[in-house]
């Protein structure tokens, strides 16, 4: 120590010029990472929110070192935030561990300034009885840190305080791994084609002129026969069906893959040639082989939202099933709903001119801004 | 029927831009940036600051060699210096990772138990803290900042005779300006104010090679000495003396801005504080002062409701270092002195220092609870604290007494 001894006065020097007034300026805004999770029998998804300024010093984010973090240079460091929160929160499924995965990548503003906010799934977990959360994030650079936890389950929240020495914590799923979780994906699969604007809009798309005939030199016209006209749109959507059956089938079990942001673009390029095919038709094919083809598309689709759910292997069969039956049974009901009314109105110059034609029309611009959005990553729609 | 097409057209606008426009602005809500170049975060006033690039260079250096005592204690005392001065106490949490491996033991060098004790005073542990600077001063009595860091802690207590005694080692150790300014602080707090004031004008006046921060330091003791002796006119010249030579300095220009808001200047204190301040403090301040404007400017509920986030925040951490703040927030924001007076009250048995004694007074004033002053009163009587806004508060408190 003695060696150290000129040092030491000079470190003494500089502390006395830097502690001199009292801490009395009031900032008092530690450092805090939120951690919301919703935990339910399908699954578990979750939000984290982190400090900028603290990713800052755990990963380094100011690229051009200007003092200033913008949304550019925070999105180049997708890959490198993603892996330091993928080493600092970990889970385990009834005492295995399980992955998770960060579904999307985002910004919010906090009274104490921008977060970054990493949606997230975990894999794995349904059906499981106990989940339990170890939380390491940032305790090492600064062990004022504290991660807040917001457990939200069955419609009750709690929220636990997470801290150096004390960043484990363990929730009971309640209900436990049974032939119940089928009906619970069932449910999933009804809710994801309700939901999957996409999906309804394709199907909307086929569904117009199911119930018309297209002549060449008059243009559509409706089928004479109610019969006729039903069975064109059974015909459309089974084939629709098997399709995407097929392809989630592939998918689910992982036996092909395809990137889901481009995925999701081309079902959205589906969307506008499927609703350009109404004006004048292009495709010689008939309804039904249309359906078959762009339904094998939008399986994968249908792949990734089953996928966020987070299953756990051996679960799949069951899981595969109910979602798809539901995505069937809410495909039957928007069928149930169309199919009467146009059969209805398949006479009228007003179905074929404002139903078909202006229908088609609003389709293809919303798909169109879906596409732009899944090609160029950023979003506009608020669905 | 266009009326109602066009209503209707209306409503689809709002309905589909409102989700997407509302986003960003909702605190807390994810969004997804429209454009790449938007900045989202603001490390720093100073672009090109090279204190910013040297405290990296010494994190690397502890980093390679985090048992480094030297180097550690280098990275904590920049750690600290940056958290006074950007008002971001993110620092001292980086500044107690850099004392980590010394941060538990009963007995670490010296250097580390001055620094220990700063962070533990600034999480208001002042029982440990002055603990670690009673060890200090055994190992090194003759190091200033042991006894300076006592003075500010035995200040900040109300604990005057102590403090006091921890000033008599400190003027044979420190340049004068800042032995004096300790010892002078005290006096103004304990019944000789005038000439306490008046040996600081003279010592400013003489300390021409004082360094910025001390000057500033005195400038600032000399200013709120003034303002309780009701001397505002010099207080604020005082002030702004100050403000020349550290324009930006938080603690500053919060007593500035309190000083303002006495005289009933809100509109100045707004332009003191600018537009988005990130200290608690003077966020406090800036919604107080547009509190008081009328009408209050579009960005008083914001402010407000940021202020209450982080109370919250705080709470659910756990911390308590927040009080004087969330008791100034509910009596003069919120306008609660109900809420208000146990919180002043909590915070009183913490700090004594005569903002702390203001907020118990007035809040028990406001609770119509007169009962609840009478440990300020007493404070006040026994260590003959001059402030004339105490005073005449502590006067309509107890008319018959």
């Amino acid at each position: 120590m003695k060696a150290f001894s000129p040092l030491f006065r000079r470190l003494g020097g500089l502390l006395l010029g830097a502690l001199l007034l009292p801490f009395a300026a009031g900032a008092h805004t530690q450092s805090s990472a939120l951690l919301t999770v919703s935990a339910s029998a399908v699954g578990v998804t979750g939000e984290w929110h982190l400090a900028l300024r603290d990713l800052e010093d755990a990963v380094g984010l100011d690229a051009d070192d200007d003092g200033r973090i913008t949304w550019e240079e925070l999105r180049a460091r997708r890959a490198a935030v993603t892996a330091y929160a993928q080493s600092r929160l970990h889970w385990r499924a009834d005492g295995n561990p399980v992955a998770w995965r960060v579904t999307d990548y985002l910004v919010a503003d906090h009274p104490d300034g921008a977060y970054a906010v990493l949606r997230f799934a975990v894999d794995g977990t349904a059906g499981a009885g106990r989940l339990a959360i170890d939380y390491t994030a940032l305790f090492d650079l600064d062990p004022k840190h504290r991660g807040i936890l917001h457990w939200e389950q069955d419609g009750r929240s709690q929220i636990a305080v997470l801290s150096p020495g004390d960043g484990v914590r363990e929730f009971t799923l309640g209900r436990p791994a049974s032939p119940a979780s089928v009906g619970v994906f069932l449910e999933e699969g009804i809710h994801h084609i309700w939901t999957g604007y996409d999906h309804l809009l394709f199907l909307l798309a086929l569904l117009l002129p199911g119930v018309l005939a297209w002549q060449a030199g008059e243009g559509w016209r409706a089928l004479p026969s109610s019969r006729a006209a039903g069975l064109g749109v059974v015909k459309v959507v089974t084939a629709f069906t098997l399709a995407h059956s097929l392809t989630l089938g592939l998918a689910a079990m992982g036996w092909v893959r395809l990137p889901v942001r481009w995925t999701e673009a081309a079902i959205a390029a589906s969307v506008i040639v499927a609703a350009a095919n109404n004006f004048r038709p292009f495709f010689t094919e008939s309804g039904w082989r249309v359906a078959f083809g762009f339904g094998l598309l939008h399986g994968f689709g249908f792949a990734s939202g089953l996928h966020d759910l987070g299953l756990r292997p051996g679960q799949l069969a069951g899981a595969l099933l109910g979602f798809n039956v539901g995505v069937e049974i809410g495909q039957l009901a928007i069928v149930a709903l169309f199919l009467p009314l146009a059969l209805l109105v398949r006479h009228r110059a007003l179905y074929q001119q404002l139903g078909l034609h202006a229908g088609s029309g609003v389709i293809i611009a919303v798909a169109t801004v879906w596409f732009a959005e899944r090609v160029g990553d950023f979003k506009w729609l608020p669905f | 029927m266009k009326a109602i097409l066009a209503l209707a057209g209306l409503a689809a606008c709002c309905w589909w831009a409102a989700p997407v426009l509302a986003a960003p602005g909702t605190a807390g809500a994810a969004y997804l940036p429209r454009t790449g170049d938007q900045v989202l975060e603001t490390l720093r006033a100073t672009p090109g600051d090279p204190a910013v690039r040297e405290l990296r260079a010494w994190q690397a250096k502890r980093a390679a060699e985090p048992t480094n005592v030297l180097v550690a204690c280098e990275v904590a005392r920049r750690c600290v210096e940056r958290s006074r001065h950007d008002a971001d106490p993110r620092y001292l949490g980086r500044a107690q990772a850099a004392l980590a491996p010394w941060w538990d033991a009963p007995a670490p060098p010296v250097e580390v138990l001055i620094l220990r004790a700063t962070l533990r005073q600034s999480q208001h542990d002042f029982i440990r803290a002055l603990a670690d600077l009673d060890l200090a001063a055994g190992l090194a009595p003759r190091n200033p900042q042991v006894w300076l860091t006592r003075v500010t802690i035995l200040t900040l207590q109300g604990e005057y005779a102590a403090a006091r005694r921890a000033c008599g080692p400190l003027a044979q150790l420190a340049p004068g300006l800042i032995s004096l300014t300790a010892a002078s602080g005290i006096a103004t707090l304990n019944g000789d104010a005038e000439r306490a004031c008046a040996r600081l004008r003279g010592a400013l006046a003489g300390a021409g090679t004082a360094g910025a921060g001390e000057r500033v330091w005195a400038l600032t003791v000399l200013a709120e000495a003034e303002t309780r002796a009701g001397r505002f006119v010099e207080a604020e010249a005082d002030f702004q003396r100050a403000l020349n030579l550290a324009p930006r300095d938080p603690y500053l220009l919060g007593a500035y801005a309190d000083l303002l808001l006495d005289l009933g200047r809100p509109r100045e204190a707004v332009q003191l504080i600018g537009a988005e301040p990130r200290a608690d403090g003077l966020l406090l301040r800036l919604a107080i002062a547009e509190a008081a404007l009328t009408p209050p400017p579009a960005t008083f509920v914001a402010h407000a409701a940021g202020l209450r986030a982080r109370f919250e925040a705080g709470r659910l951490r756990g911390d308590f270092v927040h009080q004087r703040e969330e008791a100034r927030y509910l009596l003069e924001v919120a306008g609660d002195p109900r809420a208000a007076l146990p919180v002043a009250r909590a915070n009183w048995d913490v700090q004594r220092e005569p903002a702390d004694a203001r907020l118990l007074l007035a809040a028990a004033r406001g609770a119509g609870d007169p009962a609840a002053a009478a440990p300020v009163l007493d404070f006040v009587r026994t260590n003959r604290l001059e402030d004339t806004v105490l005073a005449r508060w502590a006067g309509q408190l107890s008319p018959n007494q």
